[in-house]
């Protein structure tokens, strides 16, 4: 009914618009750019940099940054620039299986759900309700415990805290395609129900999934980070964003700042970068928003 | 009045479901974990402790029951109330959750209040000034806060404020050393901004980013339209229709933001050594204290669950259509 009412009235004469130079596509390739961008520079840096750089250097211990270190050293002498590129290599590459996973779980639970009758949808929704009844970090916390800890604990939490909510948007969708006229016309026509499945259903449920998926990822890295900054995910000896942090923390009176600032500085921007992206290709795929 | 009722009966029956397959989930959990309660427990005397003692810890706490048996009786004692002794404070767990709790109430309270009016404030103005660049740094804002790790925005305030300036205190609820009755409330509030800071900047985002859509919509509806065309005032036409048809709805999205509200205390209780429940249960996780953890897991459940019943109370309660599909 919105979308009929919001068709059918003009929009109000004072919408004052910036003027944009760039239109939806240019700015959705432009993310795209950015993010892989962002990843390359990163995974490019962490396989790059030579091990040399993370031995203990004990005449380079606490330098600030410079041109040679410029993210600065630690206390043991070790580039920051190499250990947080290294860092976040580690959580990319977590993240993103755990959140493929995830996402892939949440499609199924989806399908299922949309598909398998009244009994399967209760069961599907009463599951979501479960997983979200109980706040993310403290599931983390619990799960990465059950596991003992370590990259598994943290990946298993990540896939099974993240898949309810892209689960109800893709059971929705697919809802919503049982019911369309093309699909039941389709099916009258004596179409197989896999024939339906791959040619009608699939093009129109990838795209979203596919923007579950670039929005999840962001998400779980986010979480990793969190988890192993609390001490219950990757072991200290990994070169991981969260054990960067934690061990900032305990030199924060140093007044060290950069120990802190540029790994925090570079995961935030890897989140960002990809939350766009994200955000940028679902505002394409909606018809609403599209024309922007 | 028998809507009422089924509506409560409805929603007591969905707590006890959850809570009954979150306990069951998290025993289970804590059964498969590889980490030995009572290894955790004899830590680092462990050279002190004889096999057979080691053996009667385990029995008086029913470790040698076979699982089903030892989740029968743990949930017939939590049945009672009793959650067990923690084992890193020595005290009842109920006990531990209460006072831990009150301080992570204070905590989350005020981050709470204050991500809520900066939040609807900032989203207000940025449906005002829409399309702008006022709005668009306003989005930019919200947008970059969503993407920044909490943890990491209290190592930040923590440098600036604690180190630098040296203007607040650099962690816990009250001056080390200083005998609680001797603690002054200026001190507490001291120690209370930066956590509470940390923890309200993130909240900022969810809150004014659909406070502006909603008004932008608000303004966009034919009422609004009909408001601008008899020569009433953007801001009026704000004042007088936006603010009532946006300020419920943002309140409701502000309760049923609990779950976030507890993970980010979990974290800013962290780093600012808060001692809090989100602190508490870390404690409890790395020190393998089980009772602690799945009493700090039914709590923050109960918490979540109280947050979205008052959300889909209020919402109901301002919303009539919502009422009309209700099974009378």
């Amino acid at each position: 009914m919105n979308g009929t009412a919001a068709e059918a009235h003009p929009r109000p004469v004072r919408m004052p618009r910036v003027r944009r130079a760039l239109g939806g596509r240019q700015r959705t390739l432009l993310a795209a750019a950015l993010a892989a961008l962002a990843l390359g520079a990163i995974v490019g840096a962490g396989t790059l940099l030579p091990d040399a750089r993370l031995t203990t250097d004990l005449g380079a211990r606490n330098q600030a940054p410079s041109l040679a270190n410029p993210f600065g050293t630690d206390w043991l002498g070790r580039d920051m620039l190499t250990r947080t590129a290294r860092g976040l290599t580690t959580s990319l590459a977590l993240g993103a299986a755990a959140a493929s996973v995830s996402a892939l779980l949440a499609l199924a639970l989806g399908a299922a759900a949309a598909t398998l009758g009244k009994m399967a949808d209760a069961a599907v929704s009463w599951l979501i309700d479960l997983f979200l009844s109980v706040p993310h970090l403290v599931l983390l916390i619990l799960i990465s415990f059950a596991f003992g800890g370590g990259a598994r604990g943290v990946a298993i939490g990540i896939v099974l805290t993240h898949w309810p909510t892209l689960a109800r948007v893709i059971r929705a969708e697919i809802l919503a395609l049982r019911g369309s006229e093309f699909v039941r016309v389709s099916r009258r026509l004596g179409t197989s129900n896999l024939r339906i499945a791959t040619g009608h259903m699939l093009p129109h449920v990838f795209p979203q999934f596919l923007v579950g998926l670039v929005l999840l990822f962001p998400h779980a890295i986010l979480h990793e980070a969190a988890v192993t900054f609390l001490g219950f995910g990757l072991p200290p000896h990994e070169p991981a964003v969260g054990i960067i942090l934690a061990e900032a923390m305990m030199h924060l009176s140093t007044g060290r700042w950069w120990l802190a600032v540029f790994p925090g500085l570079a995961l935030l921007a890897m989140v960002r970068a990809f939350d766009v992206l994200g955000d940028r290709v679902r505002a394409l795929l909606d018809p609403r928003t599209a024309h922007e | 009045m028998t809507a009422v009722l089924t509506y409560l009966a409805g929603k007591a029956f969905r707590l006890a479901t959850l809570l009954a397959a979150v306990c069951a989930l998290s025993f289970w959990l804590m059964h498969i974990s590889p980490i030995d309660p009572v290894q955790a427990y004899v830590g680092a005397e462990m050279m002190l402790v004889s096999p057979e003692q080691r053996a009667e810890i385990a029995e008086r706490w029913g470790l040698d029951e076979p699982p089903i048996e030892r989740f029968a009786l743990w949930a017939a004692s939590l049945a009672q109330g009793d959650l067990g002794t923690s084992l890193i404070y020595r005290q009842p767990v109920s006990t531990v959750i209460a006072e831990r709790f009150a301080a992570s109430l204070v905590l989350m309270g005020t981050a709470w209040t204050l991500s809520g009016v900066f939040g609807f404030a900032l989203g207000v103005i940025a449906a005002r000034y829409r399309g702008t660049l006022t709005d668009r740094a306003i989005r930019w804002y919200c947008l970059t806060l969503a993407s920044t790790p909490a943890f990491w925005l209290g190592l930040l305030l923590l440098m600036v404020f604690a180190v630098w300036l040296g203007l607040l205190p650099m962690g816990l609820a009250s001056p080390a050393g200083v005998r609680s009755d001797d603690v002054t409330w200026l001190d507490r509030l001291r120690h209370l901004v930066l956590p509470a800071l940390t923890l309200s900047v993130i909240g900022v985002a969810n809150i004014a980013l659909h406070t502006r859509q909603k008004l932008i919509d608000v303004l966009a509806s034919d009422y609004a339209v009909f408001a601008r065309a008899r020569g009433e005032s953007e801001t009026g036409i704000i004042i007088r229709h936006g603010m009532r048809n946006v300020a419920l709805p943002a309140l409701t999205v502000q309760f049923a933001s609990f779950s976030e509200l507890f993970g980010g205390a979990v974290l800013a209780e962290q780093v600012f050594s808060y001692p809090g429940l989100g602190q508490a249960t870390v404690q409890a996780g790395l020190q393998g204290d089980v009772p602690l953890l799945l009493g700090a897991v039914i709590f923050s459940t109960l918490f979540v669950f109280a947050g979205n019943l008052i959300a889909d109370v209020l919402y109901r309660a301002v919303d009539p259509r919502t009422r009309a599909e209700a099974p009378a």
